[in-house]
């Protein structure tokens, strides 16, 4: 990789400070090591945040204060998060392997960049690589790509697990920059590529993930269902994450989030009133992928992540509401 | 730099770049080539490590992230209690064929004991997902975890 | 009979020696001796050595699918920190050279005939030095838009009988098609593979005067000495390969590649030792792919379901030039009945990296193949897919008449099916389901050739009463060093303690390598010889014949007569070497082992997940030298089975030829959770034509049809008849009946 310097910030405001003259933080380095080493990422200049602040985790009035640097094994091994915030848990445990996740944080995987193979191969055109050089994945071999949220100049999905479950627990991303902290809706954060694939999210330059905050838990059954090629260890197909409160035989309260699905961790809130007040069955659950899929396309290998999600959002949502009842 | 490391209970000092990654600190400048070099990205698990006792990818961490913390590799491991019983375990049930994973795997494997005792197949499977063994040895692997945690085997490998 | 020792094995060995010695080790479950070591990280493979003033080698691979080199910006990057040199030699290989080849392969990397082919190597002090200088290496090409074909199905792409793969062909396939009772004609297809061994290649060469040194990681090493030998015009004797410890190899390690070659070249260029590792990602994408198959399969079969016709015809590909194309056909050849046959192999050629042996080439995907048809034939007669293949043995190999040596597949059958509780089994499809899961069984038959190669071997009994045995074959994991040391001690009564193995070095004498499973039968029927003739000079001490000495636990003995291997040897270490060829036995008899596979499968009703439950494996190759070691072949051989079946594809993108996958997060081979409890059941079996130790090979039979057990599972659970492996959901949740509807 190409040489360069390493710099240890001490606390955030520290980071952020050394941020205003250029560099990319690094935290576990589980994704932009890889980066640095086939020159995708090539900084001249890395801050490193692992000996700050953030690595705190503290229930508040508001919920829970996930710290950026918590690693993703600390987190789903919390008790309050296993006990109230069980979807998160179970996405986090759900992906990698946990060498990966005694590294990865909670603010990096957040930023986690795409596996599309054309992304990470530096002899084919890629625009969220190299912007306007094109999009080799477009008409190559496009099996693991999004069909939700896709441009003419990318095609790429948000690979993560963690995320999703946090889009469906109402997550705030906070954060510090140039220009004062931010809380942003998670749903607000990932970005669709648009003709700009290059920015996979909102982080202005110089801004930094201090946490993330989870709201109070909704007490509801709460899934994690990630299919996936192999039994363990691969990135998903299609992942949905689930929570959902029952009453008196219908769903009361339901969010649901796709991962590997779009360009971004997908959520939908017509889909949910589609299914709000309704009793459960295999033909609600069909009009729920209907809304939810109208507008998903194909490139031809992907095809088949339509009919996928449309038969994961059932199966979770049967299990789940199946679950409810009892 | 000068960075100061604890490995399997030794000082080392090595002058090196911050940004090297830890494997090859260790199999280059430390001459310690039981861990393995197997993808260089995270993904077959060969080179494991514990950093304070959590197992990590030496290939993803920098060296300059180790300095002060205490490093155990497949050189060390048994010499504490846990490791030496999964070592043991290893060569009880004939585990290893062309080897080349298992450093990664008996790291895994201890780091899985102390933090669960007695783990289940199925524990097993989940911890040890990130660890490839391309022989195949995976059913030993198992059968060993359980045997180094004094529990019955639970799958013929005679 | 008497035997000579003669080299060629040409009169089946009825002695059957090693049933008739004391020590009582042979066959037994003994650990590798190498076992403590491995565990402590203290074997050292290849990549490992230190050697003073060693320096590091990266290769840098073309970015253009075919052309030719014009200039390489050199000065730009010889002026970068460390940076010592910069290769593009006419002697450095374009392609890996395939097994048993012995001579070099295409060189000169001028000409780029894939995407991805090295075409320089950067060497610098290290490797971070090496590696960035190489990533910043401009190289320009000329003639790189030129069409070729990369899609061996494309109009372009010359399609060719290859020349080494003559048909089969017998009677009037056709005709048997329109008399049969049941017929299927089916095309099924099977993707490229990766051998994938976890340690990636990796060479240090060292230069002494005009001897080149070379620590490599290496499968067949008296072939790669002559390899290496011929890529730099020097004479084989000059080169010396020290391999004792390989990473695995699959194939991927058979024969000398771009690595060992450069580095070579590299040193004497610098006059310093070279390193060069490999990447995984240059692994994936230079050295070694299996072909993808397209296969036709006709079966035609009379109202008792036994064959009266069989076709099995496949599309394969390959770089021009290549003499190897996957046999895919090779044991349909002996396997069933059916007199009227058409069996065929064609090659399109196509400019994708090299298509070689990946384990068990041929076998590996056309068993698969054949036995998901034998399922299809079994439905449409209406018979229990065990006793179809029970009904299709035939006495003799079909069309060329020639006896089978052995063959256990009936008792592997019976015994598989008793040991899954095949009898649970329900005949049609989408009867079990368990939660959201259904379920589902499968058998196929396992069948895979039987090959020696000629081995050397030097057996020394020491004049201690220890032994050792010294040879240039390889371990890569497949348990040498055990069964060497099992076959010594088993023939000098000595205990295992008491043999010491030294393999891996091409300065002792050339065993046969390790690859298509015949390194065991090979290498350890030459130490089984060289042990005879040891035999011979003690007997010839104690005044008897050498097969009717008894030896236990170095005490020898003769009728009344008995004295130490001690006293006997005096104070004189004794040696032989002891070597054998391939003979007539390998022209009159049909030679292979044999097994079955049985497979129960989940289906997921929604996603079209599939997992394997449980799965037997029952095998029959002979003598078991080491139950232990060749239980985990047998094993490992299965996984690659669960992998071939469910997750493992090359995928090729088919504008430029490039890997797509070219790494182990997107090359999905079986992880833990994949692997369920797998049973092995070995047959006892003594094959004399096979091999003076009555053993055949074991190494690659596990994968024979294993993926047709679980493919055929799967149609079971759920009736989806998927004929493109691997079976992954895309393939299944078209065709899946209504998740919410239960069972009748």
């Amino acid at each position: 990789m190409k040489a360069f310097a390493l710099d240890h910030a001490t606390s955030a405001q520290g980071a952020i400070h050394a941020l205003q003259h250029g560099g990319t933080v690094i935290a576990g380095g589980t994704n932009l090591v890889d980066l640095m080493k086939l020159q995708i990422a090539a900084p001249d200049r890395v801050i490193s945040i692992r000996r700050t602040e953030l690595g705190e985790m503290a229930l508040d009035g508001e919920g829970l204060r996930i710290g950026a640097l918590v690693t993703n094994a600390d987190c789903a091994a919390d008790m309050r998060v296993r006990e109230h915030w069980p979807l998160l848990a179970k996405a986090i445990l759900a992906g990698a392997s946990p060498q990966l996740r005694n590294r990865a944080t909670t603010g990096g995987n957040l930023c986690q960049r795409t596996r599309c193979g054309y992304f990470y191969d530096t002899t084919q055109a890629c625009n969220k690589r190299d912007p306007g050089a094109g999009c080799a994945a477009r008409s190559g071999f496009n099996r693991i790509h999004a069909v939700l949220g896709t441009s003419d100049s990318c095609i790429a999905t948000y690979p993560g697990d963690m995320a999703v479950a946090m889009l469906a627990l109402d997550a705030v991303v906070l954060t510090e920059g140039p220009s004062g902290p931010r809380e942003i809706p998670i749903a607000a954060f990932h970005r669709m590529p648009g003709d700009d694939p290059s920015r996979d999210n909102v982080l202005e330059a110089g801004e930094l993930i201090t946490a993330v905050r989870l709201p109070a838990p909704t007490g509801g059954i709460q899934l994690y269902r990630k299919v996936r090629d192999r039994a363990s260890y691969a990135f998903a197909l299609v992942s949905v994450a689930v929570d959902v409160t029952m009453d008196q035989g219908r769903i009361a309260r339901c969010a649901l989030a796709f991962g590997s699905l779009g360009t971004v961790p997908w959520r939908d809130p017509a889909v949910e009133q589609v299914l709000i007040g309704e009793e459960p069955s295999a033909a609600l659950f069909a009009k729920a992928a209907n809304v939810l899929l109208k507008d998903a396309k194909g490139l031809g290998a992907n095809d088949f992540k339509i009919p996928l999600a449309a038969r994961a959002l059932a199966a979770t949502l049967n299990e789940a509401t199946q679950a409810g009842k009892a | 730099m000068s960075i100061s490391l604890t490995v399997n209970g030794r000082k080392r000092i090595v002058e090196t770049d911050a940004d090297k990654p830890l494997l090859w600190v260790l199999r280059e400048d430390l001459d310690m080539p039981g861990t393995k070099f197997g993808c260089g990205a995270g993904l077959c698990g060969a080179c494991t490590v514990h950093l304070d006792g959590d197992a990590v990818r030496s290939c993803q961490t920098p060296i300059a992230d180790a300095a002060g913390k205490a490093i155990t590799t497949i050189e060390g491991v048994g010499l504490n209690d846990i490791g030496k019983r999964v070592q043991e375990a290893w060569v009880a049930l004939d585990v290893p064929q062309c080897d080349y994973c298992q450093a990664g795997q008996i790291m895994s494997a201890t780091a899985l004991l102390k933090q669960n005792p007695k783990p289940t197949p199925e524990d097993i499977d989940g911890w040890m997902s990130g660890n490839i063994c391309r022989c195949a040895t995976y059913m030993r692997i198992r059968a060993a975890i359980r045997t180094a945690a004094g529990l019955p085997a639970e799958e013929s490998v005679a | 009979m008497r035997m000579t020792l003669a080299d060629m094995y040409n009169t089946p060995d009825e002695r059957n020696l090693l049933d008739t010695m004391k020590q009582g080790i042979i066959g037994k479950p003994l650990d590798r001796p190498e076992g403590p070591l491995k565990v402590t990280g203290t074997a050292t493979y290849s990549a490992e050595y230190k050697l003073d003033g060693c320096v590091e080698g990266v290769l840098v691979l073309a970015d253009i699918p075919q052309g030719t080199v014009s200039t390489i910006h050199r000065d730009d990057v010889v002026a970068m920190p460390g940076v010592l040199a910069v290769l593009a030699d006419e002697a450095m290989v374009r392609r890996s050279t395939q097994g048993t080849s012995g001579k070099a392969p295409a060189q000169d990397v001028q000409t780029v005939d894939y995407f991805a082919q090295p075409v320089a190597l950067v060497v610098a002090e290290t490797f971070e030095q090496a590696r960035e200088a190489a990533l910043a290496l401009k190289i320009e090409y000329e003639g790189a838009g030129n069409p070729v074909p990369f899609d061996p199905e494309s109009a372009d792409a010359e399609v060719e009988t290859p020349s080494d793969s003559k048909p089969v062909k017998g009677g009037d396939l056709e005709q048997a098609m329109r008399d049969a009772a049941f017929a299927i004609d089916v095309d099924y297809d099977t993707p490229g593979h990766a051998s994938a061994a976890m340690e990636p290649h990796a060479t240090i060469a060292e230069w002494q005067d005009d001897r080149l040194i070379l620590r490599g990681s290496y499968q067949m090493l008296a072939f790669n000495v002559k390899e290496i030998a011929d890529c730099l015009s020097i004479s084989p004797k000059k080169v010396r390969i020290i391999a004792p410890y390989v990473g695995g190899g699959f194939g991927s390690k058979l024969g000398i590649t771009h690595e060992a070659v450069a580095a070579a070249i590299a040193a004497k260029e610098l006059g310093r030792p070279v390193r060069v590792v490999m990447t995984r990602q240059q692994v994936f994408q230079t050295v070694m792919r299996r072909s993808e198959t397209r296969q036709r399969v006709r079966l035609a079969a009379d109202a008792a379901g036994k064959l009266i016709g069989l076709g099995h015809e496949a599309l394969v590909s390959n770089l021009p030039d290549e003499d190897f194309a996957e046999p895919v056909t090779q044991a349909t050849e002996f396997l069933y009945g059916g007199e009227n046959r058409l069996l065929k192999v064609e090659v399109a050629r196509i400019c994708r990296m090299t298509a070689g042996s990946v384990r068990a080439p041929g076998e590996a995907v056309g068993m698969q193949v054949l036995e998901a048809a034998m399922d299809e034939l079994a439905e449409k007669a209406g018979l229990d897919p065990v006793e179809l293949r029970k009904r299709n043995l035939p006495a003799k190999v079909p069309v060329e008449g020639t006896p089978y040596s052995s063959r256990m597949l009936v008792e592997a059958l019976e015994q598989g099916a008793a040991q899954l509780g095949w009898d649970r089994r329900k005949p049609s499809p989408c009867q079990t389901r368990e939660g959201d899961w259904w379920i589902g069984m499968g058998v196929a038959s396992a069948a895979r050739v039987n090959v020696m190669i000629p081995a050397e071997a030097r057996v020394t009994l020491n004049a201690d009463g220890t032994a050792l045995v010294e040879t240039d074959q390889t371990d890569i994991g497949t348990g040498t060093y055990a069964i060497l040391g099992q076959i010594a001690g088993e023939m000098l009564g000595l205990p295992i303690s008491k043999v010491r193995v030294v393999l891996g070095d091409t300065s002792l004498p050339a065993g046969a390598g390790s690859g298509g499973s015949f390194g065991a039968i090979s290498t350890g029927s030459a130490v089984m010889r060289a042990c005879e003739a040891i035999r011979k000079k003690l007997g010839k001490k104690l005044g008897c014949e050498g097969d009717a000495l008894e030896i236990t636990d170095g005490m020898a003995s003769h009728g009344e007569k008995q004295c130490s291997l001690i006293d006997l040897l005096d104070g004189e270490d004794m040696a032989e070497i002891g070597s054998i060829k391939p003979g007539k036995t390998f022209k009159d008899f049909s030679q292979a082992s044999y097994g079955a596979f049985f497979a129960e499968v989940g289906v997921h009703a929604f996603t079209g997940e599939v997992r394997v439950r449980r799965m037997t494996g029952a095998f029959g190759f002979g003598r078991v030298l080491n139950a232990k070691t060749a239980r985990s072949q047998c094993l490992g051989g299965m996984v690659w089975g669960i992998g071939s079946a469910l997750t493992e594809e090359l995928a090729f993108d088919m504008r430029d030829g490039h890997l797509v996958n070219h790494d182990l997060a997107e090359y999905h081979v079986p992880v833990h959770a994949d692997v369920p409890a797998l049973d092995v059941i070995l047959l006892e079996e003594r094959d004399a034509a096979a091999s003076p130790l009555q053993a055949k090979g074991v190494g690659e039979l596990g994968i024979c049809g294993a993926a047709g057990a679980i493919a055929n599972a799967v149609y079971n659970a759920c009736g989806v008849r998927v004929r493109s492996f691997p079976l992954t959901l895309d393939k299944i949740i078209p065709h899946l009946p209504d998740p919410f509807v239960s069972p009748a």
